[in-house]
Order: structure tokens, then sequence, then C-alpha cells
């Protein structure tokens, strides 16, 4: 890996700003553009994502390999790969069938369902 | 909180179990002062951090915990034995099928296979211990006092009754009020940092710790199947950590997760549940592959069949076990789409086991076997654990599970492929390994009559269950109607005969114990392939005095040919080697109390606990302690007297 | 450690005992990934049942929010530059930004404690409905790790103080800044799923 040198941590401070920009960025695209609730729930994932990125990379030295192998992105990949099995599994089981089965017969609880299942369809 | 609050009374069966605990108890204390073997038993095994001890200990802990799990599976089947049988009430018998399931996955599958890994993985690879020892010591502790918890609930507070699904909203605090469910949760918490801490142990020293040479697909099977199961353990562990402590939560603390209440969902608890709950039996049957694969190599004297694609298959069943866990809820009616989903990668599993089935096959094919116990066990296995197969791919199809759904077909299913997967690969791993752990071998003939009666009762057992499943017999009723006796009268024989052969198996131990020829070869049945058989017996503390180069799949069948052994007088360094420790055993006994604290609901108390274990870290983390060496004249000493030169 | 000591690359990886802590600290990351990921994903299912509890869109305020954001955007970042001084040798530094870091860490903590003791008065505890139980539960697991994270510096920074910069001590610092940026990696997930979209939606 490239060795970091000089006084100063230009990739920490590149990385900082970085994070910095992205955070503001999502609070614009969820709080002050207009854009529609699924498209906004998109961005601001893929943002956050980016955002993950960044400390792997740049702040917590993930691909250092010298001594430890492949073992950590091997292992930040997996552990993304399942983290999105969990989360879009559940809701995959736990909302996708209510919502189907139950057309039609609407009471809140299935309104809300519905509602949710849409906002999470971004995943 | 009054005394008759806190311990069970009115159950002469209880009041049974209390004498019995109260004497064995005694008579333990008693034999440890009268010998004066306190301060061996501190000395040698309390703060030991060898994995082989710390191996035997698994093994002789899931040993007792096997004998748990039986009695309470005779308790059931000579309840079912007869139409409305007045042996054990409704409650008991809740109590009964509970603490059963959970005894004997948590406490007694997975801890048996983490016994074998840890004694046999470090010396397949050629290792001199774990990565980390001391984090190996606080795993076993925190299993062993996890499994007590568990196991004193059904003398004090009451034993947990909700299945060990413990299915919301009946095992929430609202249906199940009392301490029963707490010592679940919080018994079976404890023991899962444990496994969770032993899964990232073995991928450390599986990864790191390897002979020169040996690369990953040079690793003996065993060691194969253990690192993608401590892969799964990783992934797999956190998910039940997360759903028990969100149950905890619910209980104790009155949080809405799981409740009828508060919009809460109690089918979430399901699906968390299964989340882990599948990837589970994988961690249980993985490891039991490998043993499989070994014990056939042996003693098929061939190289196994099909090396690579083994390994491929059991990446992709690991890979599998996290994408099917809702076929354990088809019936929660998550829709069409969903279960079909789940009904095709649940049928996918089928296609890397037949893969691995037929490997084994192959392996036996125009070889010359040697019929010894460990590979009956393994031949037995492949037809078993076939019909448990296919009656699995029968549960797959979502549509006709709505008519197997928690019936005995289910029962039987899944007593099929974990009987013959998990439980004969650990009696034939015991019995393959054992003179690698004691110095000598198991009574062949005494064991061949074990292994027999213990097949046929399997069979005679479980058979007639899928039929009864049919007949429409509901799993966890505790009376039958006549209409099922006859089934019901033949399966608990069949129970019987298992019990009487782990009986005469444990009466093996005994035996062999005593008039066993003594090993001096390491290599104990002569047919040895992998690195474990190229250390002397006993096994010194540091394994390998000097560790080999590795150039093959099976590495000691070449060093045999090339008459190299692991001492390599010209070569020796001094080694170097951990210190005992007493601080895994007493953090995890304040754990311990902490947890037993928690599941009684004496908060302050709990809290005390938690600071004690928190000490306990502090203490460890300034805890500079460099280990020892063992000098060279040492080593030359020890392997001299070993190898008889 | 003699024997396995290795000359080259950062003193953290120079003995074989420090590169196989590193490596099962990685995995024990992923485990928590896990754990996290399950917290999240009961989140997401309980998503909008919260009874008779106001809505997260009533109660989140960006600006607080945005303040514990940037704390801990920052704190990783001062994190960083401690593991950078650690690299160049200089123990003062790489002390005094450690301090600087767990500083912010308190501040994000005592943020996060006023956002919890403002929300409950307003009538949404972890036991009024499951939508908030899970927000508790989720946001406060979370806020436990910050503060382990805080206790475990601190004894860091004492066995700095008591040994120096050993391949010992190096490869604890440089573990406890793994932990340290892993918790900013959750909490940009937390402020997105969470704040973001409960004040979206």
């Amino acid at each position: 890996m490239a060795k970091e040198s000089g006084k100063y941590p230009i990739k920490h401070l590149i990385g900082f700003l970085l994070s910095i920009v992205l955070t503001l960025l999502s609070v614009w695209a969820a709080l002050g553009s207009d854009l529609p609730v699924i498209w906004i729930i998109a961005a601001i994932m893929l943002l956050a994502v980016i955002q993950a990125g960044i400390q792997l990379f740049m702040f917590m030295h993930m691909v250092e390999t010298k001594g430890v192998g492949h073992a950590p992105w091997n292992m930040m990949f997996h552990s993304f790969v399942v983290a999105t099995i969990i989360v879009s599994g559940s809701l995959f089981t736990m909302s996708f069938g209510f919502t189907h089965d139950h057309d039609g017969e609407g009471n809140h609880q299935h309104e809300e369902q519905q509602e949710m299942q849409k906002d999470h369809s971004g995943h | 909180m009054q005394l008759d609050e806190f311990f069970v009374t009115g159950e002469p069966l209880i009041y049974g179990g209390m004498v019995a605990i109260a004497l064995v108890t005694s008579a333990i204390l008693f034999i440890l002062t009268y010998f004066k073997k306190w301060g061996w038993l501190w000395r040698e095994w309390l703060t030991t951090v060898d994995h082989k001890k710390i191996g035997i200990m698994y093994i002789l802990s899931a040993l007792a915990m096997l004998f748990r799990g039986g009695a309470d599976a005779l308790m059931m089947r000579t309840q079912l034995a007869f139409p409305n049988m007045q042996f054990l009430n409704a409650q008991h018998y809740d109590e009964i099928f509970t603490t059963h399931g959970t005894v004997m996955i948590i406490f007694m599958a997975m801890p048996f296979l983490i016994g074998l890994m840890n004694i046999i993985v470090p010396l397949q690879i050629g290792a001199r211990d774990f990565a980390f020892p001391f984090v190996n010591a606080l795993s076993f502790w925190s299993f062993f006092f996890g499994a007590m918890l568990f196991n004193i609930s059904f003398v004090i507070g009451g034993a947990p009754d909700a299945g060990w699904t413990s299915y919301t909203p009946l095992a929430g605090a609202a249906m199940s009020p009392g301490p029963g469910q707490n010592f679940y949760l919080m018994g079976l918490q404890l023991s899962g940092i444990g496994t969770l801490a032993t899964g990232i142990n073995l991928m450390v020293t599986i990864l790191k710790m390897r002979a020169p040479g040996m690369t990953l697909f040079k690793m003996p099977i065993f060691t194969w199947s253990t690192f993608i199961t401590s892969f799964i353990i990783v992934f797999a562990f956190p998910i039940l950590t997360v759903a028990l402590a969100l149950m905890t939560i619910d209980r104790i603390f009155g949080s809405q997760f799981f409740t009828l209440t508060g919009e809460g969902m109690p089918m979430m608890w399901a699906n968390l549940f299964w989340m882990w709950g599948h990837p589970e039996v994988y961690i249980v049957i993985l490891p039991a592959f490998g043993i499989f694969s070994e014990v056939i190599a042996t003693f098929a004297r061939k190289r196994l069949f099909g090396y690579n694609a083994m390994v491929w298959s059991i990446i992709l069943i690991a890979g599998l076990s996290f994408l099917v866990w809702v076929h354990h809820f088809f019936t929660m009616g998550a829709g069409a789409f969903v279960n079909s989903v789940f009904s095709i990668t649940t049928m996918l599993i089928a296609v890397p086991t037949g893969v691995k089935i037929f490997n084994w096959l192959a392996t036996l094919y125009k070889s010359r076997i040697v019929l010894t116990v460990p590979m009956l066990w393994s031949l037995a296995f492949i037809p078993s654990f076939v019909i448990g197969g296919v009656t699995g791919v029968m549960l797959g199809m979502a549509a006709t599970d709505y008519q197997y759904h928690n019936t005995y077909f289910l029962v039987s299913h899944f007593h099929y492929v974990l009987i013959p997967g998990t439980v004969f690969a650990c009696f034939a791993g015991l019995v393959y390994w054992y003179p690698k752990m004691f110095g000598h071998k198991l009574n062949e003939r005494i064991g061949k009559w074990s292994f027999w009666l213990f097949l046929i009762g399997f069979h005679v057992c479980f058979f007639p269950q899928y039929f009864l499943g049919l007949d429409g017999m509901a799993r966890r009723i505790f009376t039958i109607t006549p209409e099922w006796f006859t089934l019901n009268f033949i399966s608990t024989m069949g129970a019987f005969m298992m019990g009487l052969a782990f009986a005469i198996f444990v009466y093996c131990i005994y035996y062999s114990y005593r008039y066993s020829e003594r090993e001096i070869s390491g290599d104990a049945w002569g047919y040895g392939r992998t690195l474990e058989w190229a250390t002397p017996t006993p096994i010194p503390a540091y394994n390998f005095a000097t560790v080999p180069q590795v150039n093959t799949h099976d590495a000691f069948l070449e060093m045999k040919e090339k008459g190299k052994t692991t001492f390599d007088e010209e070569n020796l360094e001094p080694i170097h080697m951990p210190n005992n420790t007493g601080k895994p055993f007493i953090m995890m006994g304040i754990l311990f109390f902490a947890s037993f604290f928690l599941v009684f609901e004496w908060i302050t108390l709990a809290v005390i606990g938690l600071i004690g274990g928190l000490v306990m870290m502090i203490i460890r983390s300034f805890d500079y302690d460099d280990g020892h060496h063992i000098e060279v004249d040492e080593i030359k000493r020890t392997e001299r007297a070993a190898r008889g030169l | 450690m003699s024997e396995n000591q290795l000359n080259a690359g950062p003193l953290e990886y120079r003995t074989h005992e420090g590169q196989m802590n590193i490596t099962g600290f990685w995995i024990f990351l992923a485990a928590e990934i896990a754990l996290f990921a399950t917290l999240f994903a009961t989140y997401a299912v309980l998503f909008g049942r919260t009874a008779d509890a106001p809505s997260p869109g009533e109660l989140f305020q960006p600006g607080i929010v945005l303040v514990m954001t940037f704390l801990l955007l920052t704190s990783s970042f001062t994190c960083g530059v401690a593991i950078h001084n650690m690299r160049e040798g200089t123990v003062k530094g790489l002390i005094t930004w450690l301090i600087i870091t767990i500083v912010l860490g308190l501040a994000f903590l005592g943020f996060e404690i006023y956002e919890f003791v403002h929300y409950s008065h307003e009538g949404a505890t972890m036991q009024s409905s499951s939508y908030w139980s899970a927000f508790y539960v989720l946001a406060g697991t979370h806020g436990v790790h910050v503060t382990l994270g805080i206790g475990w510096v601190i004894l860091l920074l004492i066995q700095l103080k008591q040994r120096g910069l050993t391949a010992v001590t190096s490869n604890k610092v440089f573990i406890v800044s793994l932990y340290w940026h892993f918790l900013d990696v959750i909490w940009i997930f937390i402020f997105t799923s969470v704040y973001l979209i409960g004040m979206v939606v």
C-alpha cells in the first residue's frame, strides 16, 4: 500500500471534507429538494454507502493487505451482502404478502403497510 | 420473594431431580476434597488455555448435556407411549420439549462439534494453539456457564415452556410471566457470546496459522468445513444476539417489539429467530460433513473423491443457508410470491448436498473399506441422511408444507437430518479421534453393539413418526388418542433402544479406560492421512516440535512415505506458549451471576454483576502477560520419551 | 514477541500476534455489521407503527441531529489524525488527538441523552409503541458502543502514558481507531435511514 507520507494527513483531510459535503448534500436532498420520496430515499441511501466507503478506505486503511491478507475487505464485502439480505429480506417477508393478499380490504393497518412497502422499495 | 417461589415445588419428578443434583454435587465436592484434587482442578483445567484440554471439557460437557436432553426425550416418549398417559402433565410436558430442543441444539450439538474443532483443527493445520488462547478459554466458560444457567431452571424458578423456538406472543411477558422464559433468553445469550468468539478465533487461526506450504486448497476437509462454519457463526450469531436482546427488553423493560399491544409484531420474532436458526442448522451439519469426509477417506484408504467439489459445495451451502429462512414459517401467510421464492432457494440446497453424497459414494467405490466403529457411523449416515434430506425437499414445497407444518412429519424430518447428520458425526468423530485425545482406543466390540443398537433404535423411533404426521398427529401435543397408539408405541421402543445404546457407549468409555491397550504410536489407526496423526501420543503441550512443510492435501501420508516426523532435532527452536490464567473463568462466573439476577429481574444486582464483568475486562486490558518459552532441551526430552527414542 | 518481530511496515503490524489481532478485529466488525443490520431490519419493519405516540416527523429536529453528525464525523477525522501521528512516531500528537476525539464523542453522547430525554417528555418512550422501541434500541445500541469506545480509549491513553509507543500499544490503538471509525459508519446509516427518512416520510 501507498505509505502515507509527509507531516500533514492529506488523505484524512480530503476524506473529512468529502463526508461533510456528502452529509450536507443528503440533508439538502431530504429536506430541501422536492424529489419524489422514493428517489430521495434511494439517493440518500446511496450517499450513505459512499460515505461508509470513505470511512473504510480512507480512514480505516481497509486495503492495507500487509500482514492481514484479504480478510478486511473480504469480511466487509460479505457483511455488506449479509446486511442487505437481513434488511431487505425482512422487509420483503414481513410486509410484501400483507399488502398484496388483502388488496381492497383497506383498513388503517393495511394502508400503513402499503405505504411502508412503497417507502422501502428503494433499498 | 418466598422460597417456594424461588424453588420449583409440587412435582415428584423434579424433587427427584433436586435430590440427584444435590447428591452428585456433594459427591463431586467430596471426591475433590478427599483426594486433594482442588489444586489440580484449578491448575490443569479451570485455568487452562490449551486448546486440547478446552476441547475435552467441551466434549465432556456436551456428553452431559446429551444425557440431559436424552432423559427429556425418554420422558416425552414415555408420556406418548400410551393413549391418555398421566406420566407428565401438560405444563411439565411443555417444559420438557422446550428444554429438550434447546439443550440438544445449543448445549449438545454445537459444543460437541466445537470441542472436536478445538482439538483437531490446530493439529490438522500444524498450529501450536488457537490464534487467541485466552479468548478460547473465555468462549468455553461462557458456554459452560450459559448451559448451567439454562439447566438450573428446572429446579430454580421454573423451566421455559414456549418451545425451543419460543415464538411470541406466547413467549412474551403477558402470556409467559415469571423467570422461565428469561432463563432461555439469558442462557442462550451468555453462551452465544462464546460461540461468536470461537467463530472469530477459528477463522483467524485457520487464516493465519497454517503450516508453511498449506494453501487454502490443501487444507484437510474438516478444517475447511470448520472455516466455513465459523464464517456462518460470525454472520448468524449476531442476529440471535439481537433477537434475544429484543425479547429480553420486551419482557423485562416493557418495550413493544413482539407484543400484541403498541402495534408490536409477534411474527418479527419468528423472522429474526429463523434468520439465525436456519444458518444454525448448517453450523451443526457442516462440521459433521467434514468429520464424515475425514473418516470415509481414512477407512476407505483412498484420497477423498472430488476434494474441490466438496469445498465448493460447502461454500455454496453456506451461502444458501442465509436465503431460506422463511421455509420455517410458510404458514405465516406472507403470500404466494414470498413463499415461492423461499421454496426455490430451499430446494436449491439439495443440489450441493447431493454433490457431497455422490462424492462420498465415489470415495467408497472400489476401495478397500476397513469396518471400524467410526466408519460404521459414517456409512450409516449416508442412507439415513438421504431419507431426511428427501423429506426436507417435500417440506420445502410451500403448498404441501401447509399439510406437514407442525406435524410429526416435520418432527421426524429434522430428527432424520440432525441425528444421522450431527449425532452420528459426533460419535464417529469422538471414536475416530479418541486415541489422539486420551491415548487409547475405544473398545471396538462394545462400540459396535452400541452402534447397531443406536442405528436400529433410531429408525424404529423416527420412521413411524413420518406416518404419524401424515395421520395428523400434531407436534407438541401431550397426550395421544388411541388411533395413534401402535406407531407411537413402536416409536417409544426405538427411543429406549437409543437410550440403551448411549448407556453402552458410556460403559464402553469406562471399559476402554480400564482395559484398552495404550497407544504408543501417534497414528493410532495406521491409516492417518492428515497432520493430526503426525504428533506423538499423548500430544505435547506445543503440539509440533517442528512444523512440517506441507505439499499435498494428505500431508501426513506424504510424511510417512518420505519417513519424516514432526521432530526434526536439527531445527528445534524455543517455542513460545501462552500462560494459564483464571481470568476467563472468573469473568464468566461473574457474568453468570449477572445473568441469573437478570432472570429474576433483580436489576440492581444485575447491574452490579455487569460492572463486575467490565472490571474484569479492564483488568485484562492492563494484562501484558507475554507467556513463556519452552526450551529446546525440554522439547528434546518430551519428544524422545513420547517417541520411544 | 521476539521471534515474530518483522521489521518492515507500520509498528502495529510488526508482530504476528499484532497481525492476528487486527485480522480478528475486522472479523468482529463484520459480526457487528450483522448485529446492526438486524437492528436496522427491525426498525424498518416496525416503521410507522407508532400507535398512540407522536410520529417521528413531529419530533425529529434537523438542527440537533446535524450537530451530532458533525461531531461524530469530526471525531472520526481526529481519530484518523491520531493514527497518522502514531505512524509518524509522535506520542504527544497521538495522545492529544485521541483526547480531542473522546471529547467530541462525549459531546455527541450529551446531545443524544438530551434528545432521548426530550422525546420521552413528548410521549415517545421505549414502551409507547413498537416503532419507538425500535428507535431507542437502535440508536441506544450505537450510543452504548460510543460509551464503551470512550472508556476503551481512556484505558489505552493510560497505557500509552505508562509504556509509550510499542508494537503492543500501537496495535491496541490501531484497533480502537478501527472501532471508532466503524461507529461513524453505523451513525451515517442511522442518520440517513432513521432521521432523514423519518423526517421525509
